[in-house]
């Protein structure tokens, strides 16, 4: 009964997606004030319909109602709750169904908090959101039920992919959903912007927002997907250069890269119509991703849509949507009236190099990413695109880029002066030389990359904090003005600093783990041992293991440093309730300086077991700097300036300058 | 500075970056990519030892055979060829006599393949595209097997 609630809340949901789609658009065209109102009321009873088919399904889920196929293909009644909630959308049916959850979300979002918006770009806004939620849901009702029902339902349902359960990948799609799916109200104010025909700077302070909460979004979802990757694959790696990881990095760096020239259309009025294309390729970046996961295209764990129909479907949806805004852009853009003027040594110039370098870093990603799949349709030859391109490619353009970054903050608008600029990171420059020329001596001849992403990543780290402290004036004023200056700073410059910053530590974290990560691998049996990296592992024991849905055997490793205990970790080999689907467990003890990565694998012929023993320096650095990114887009997102609602009150002509 | 000459600008640093782009990927390409095969067409291409490449197939029943110092052996069939497989390491979970692999590594003189990378994922979900396609095209595969 509830099953089949939720299936008729979904089927409303797209009769009052097609409402929106059409109601408020023909109003605005129309001038029709009722019209572009009845939006509003839309936007928020397709959330309250969708929300119903959520919970539904959700409750299928949790109560373990096998006469769901959905529930019974991808659940157990033995599993965790934890993990019985994120099997909702750990197939293609219920993730589709979280996707379209979150754009609900998100355009009631715009509906009831953008009251400050002029009533045409509203209406026009939550019309194209609209339609972008008629193409999901529709696809979700004609070819990706989640509610169909069994006629015999089984006693017992196939489980939800072992490798699945773990917390990180729990939370992973939510994030990297809401990071997809808030790209969409960039693309719908930018489809707006272009059926109006006007983009000015509150315009802009309304997609940065939604720019700064999707980036933020992606960047913790990313770097979720990442540790899971490595610690819970059991092969060390954090990033494999993988298509399923290329699709979600592209709406990344696309997102970065609009966050900063959305900067430049608020504050400047300038590259309006280049925010507009940027806004319009992230989203239909963020849909490429989603079709290529989830239409079965590559293969991966994320590939569950194994039906050719659905591929086809999402392709359409993709083609409509990508092919439809591009034309609406060529034929519309050039109608926008171009903005301030400026040098290009400036703020704006800095702000468009930093785009041009991300946006030709994207397309590398991209032709890495599609190139075999083109290849393969054309030709039908098979070939993979590795980690050798991406490192060639992706790695030369964004050495640049990131010696830039300290710049960019620093820069004054319109016209600057690089002499002032370099004295004020003299300092910081100074240190980032002398941290790569320890590496250089250090390595003697060893990879070039060693020095130059150190230095890189010490440079920006240390010009982050350079930049935050002269702002507050640290060491030139008395600390009581310093700390006053400190209250009064606006929270976007905290932002900034800490995603250059957390950028920095996490190149260094990359750099480092690649180039001297130490791994060996022998054949270990109970009561040996081995030396990794100063640290001795040894084999204490081996026993078997219960856990809630799954049995296996453990391995018990003492990690020693010269006399001292350091810690004890446990490797552990499960095997799976339906299926004895097998999986493994690292044993992993994250310090300061780097992790030390213990797998347990097979028995060898000679009665020891092959023991992976793995140092991964400053490994932990990766996930820190990326969370202190996300944390810095999040403490932006709070600066009033930013706050939702602000397009109002910002009209008013007296503004206190910054 | 006029509307024109930043303008100028920003299309002729467009243009470098553009070529930068270009240019590393043209060269990437050409050196970087690895290609496909099943044991059939190696032995079909005479391909020289030394070379790069993924190899496709089943892994040959009965062929398994763990070595010293965490090294294994096993061959890898498409039932037309086979071709030995010599790998260092942990192999994956799900790695199984009779299902499929995907082994990436180069050409060794005496005509087997020295791995560096070993996938398996056999499940019909998970199943290496590539090695499903070509067991397909040889009808060895079933959808919804083994």
């Amino acid at each position: 009964m509830i099953a089949e609630l939720g299936h008729f809340a979904l089927i409303l949901a797209l009769a009052v997606a097609a409402w929106q789609t059409v109601a408020p658009l023909y109003g605005a065209a129309r001038a029709d004030r009722a019209l572009m109102a009845s939006g509003t009321m839309a936007a928020v009873l397709q959330l309250a319909f969708i929300s119903i088919a959520f919970a539904a399904l959700m409750n299928g889920y949790v109560t373990s109602d096998f006469s769901i196929l959905n529930v019974a293909e991808n659940s157990h009644s033995g599993k965790p709750l934890l993990y019985k909630i994120s099997g909702v959308w750990g197939n293609h049916e219920g993730s589709m169904l979280l996707w379209v959850f979150i754009l609900a979300l998100f355009g009631a979002s715009v509906a009831l908090f953008g009251q400050g918006l002029p009533q045409s770009l509203k209406a026009r806004i939550l019309s194209v959101q609209g339609s972008i939620g008629f193409a999901f849901l529709l696809f979700i009702v004609a070819a990706s039920n989640p509610f169909t029902r069994l006629s015999s339902p089984p006693v017992e349902g196939n489980g939800l992919n072992p490798i699945l359960q773990d917390p990180a990948l729990a939370f992973h799609p939510p994030f990297l959903y809401a990071g997809y799916v808030g790209l969409s109200i960039s693309f719908s104010f930018a489809v707006a912007a272009l059926l109006e025909g006007k983009v000015d700077a509150a315009w802009a302070r309304w997609v940065r927002p939604w720019t700064l909460l999707s980036w933020a979004c992606l960047t913790i979802g990313i770097g979720m997907g990442s540790w899971w990757a490595y610690y819970e694959l059991g092969w060390g790696g954090f990033w494999f250069w993988d298509p399923v990881e290329n699709a979600s990095f592209m709406p990344w760096m696309v997102a970065t890269a609009l966050l900063h020239s959305a900067i430049v259309v608020e504050k400047r009025g300038a590259l309006k119509i280049w925010t507009i294309l940027l806004s319009v390729l992230a989203f239909s970046l963020s849909l490429l991703g989603t079709f290529l996961v989830r239409s079965g295209v590559l293969t991966s764990v994320h590939a569950f849509a194994v039906d050719p129909a659905r591929g086809f479907f999402i392709l359409l949806i993709l083609a409509f949507f990508i092919g439809g805004s591009l034309t609406l852009f060529a034929l519309r853009a050039p109608a926008l009236k171009a903005g301030g003027l400026f040098a290009p040594l400036s703020r704006e110039g800095g702000l468009v190099l930093n785009n041009l370098l991300i946006c030709a870093a994207c397309a590398a990603v991209f032709i890495g990413t599609l190139y075999p799949l083109a290849l393969e349709t054309v030709t039908g030859e098979k070939i993979s695109v590795g980690p050798p391109y991406f490192n060639l490619t992706f790695g030369p353009i964004v050495l640049p880029l990131l010696l830039l970054v300290p710049f960019g903050p620093l820069l004054t608008w319109k016209r600057a002066d690089v002499l002032p600029v370099m004295q004020r990171l003299w300092g910081a420059a100074v240190l980032a030389l002398v941290a790569a020329l320890a590496v250089l001596a250090f390595t003697q001849r060893g990879p070039w990359l060693a020095p130059v992403g150190i230095g890189l990543g010490v440079w920006l780290l240390l010009g982050a904090l350079a930049e935050f402290s002269q702002r507050i004036g640290l060491g030139a004023l008395p600390l009581a003005n310093v700390w006053a200056r400190l209250k009064g700073l606006p929270r976007s410059a905290f932002g900034t600093t800490m995603a250059h910053g957390g950028l920095g530590l996490l190149i260094i974290g990359v750099i480092i783990l690649s180039l001297w990560r130490e791994e060996h691998i022998v054949s270990l049996k109970v009561g040996e041992k081995v030396e990794v990296a100063g640290y001795t592992v040894t084999f204490r024991a081996e026993e078997p293991l219960q856990g809630p849905n799954y049995v296996g055997r453990q391995g018990l490793f003492r990690i020693t440093k010269g006399d001292s205990d350091v810690a004890d970790v446990i490797s552990e080999k499960r095997l799976f309730a339906p299926g004895n689907i097998p999986t493994t467990e690292v044993g992993l003890l994250q310090t300061f300086w780097g992790d030390i990565y213990v797998v347990l694998g097979d028995a060898g012929n000679d009665g020891g077991h092959v023991v992976r023993a793995t140092f991964q320096p400053l490994a932990s650095w990766i996930w820190v700097g990326a969370t202190i990114m996300f944390l810095g887009g999040l403490i932006s997102l709070t600066d009033r300036r930013l706050r939702i609602g602000v397009a109002k009150r910002a009209a008013r002509p007296l503004q206190p300058a910054e | 500075m006029t509307r024109k000459q930043t303008r100028t600008t920003i299309i002729l640093a467009s243009l470098g970056v553009l070529g930068l782009a270009v240019g590393l990927i043209l060269y990437a390409i050409r050196d970087t990519i690895v290609f496909f095969y099943t044991p059939s067409e190696i032995a079909e291409k005479h391909i020289g030892p030394g070379t790069r490449l993924r190899l496709g197939g089943l892994v040959e029943k009965g062929s398994l055979k763990p070595g010293d110092n965490a090294t294994y052996v096993f061959r890898v069939t498409d039932t037309i060829a086979t071709m030995a497989v010599t790998y260092r390491g942990q192999l994956p979970d799900l790695f199984r006599e009779g299902q499929g692999v995907v082994a990436e590594g180069s050409l060794l003189p005496d005509g087997s393949l020295a791995a560096d990378t070993v996938l398996a994922k056999h499940d019909e979900k998970y199943m290496p595209k590539d090695v499903a396609d070509k067991l397909k095209e040889k009808g060895v595969w079933q959808e919804g097997g083994p």
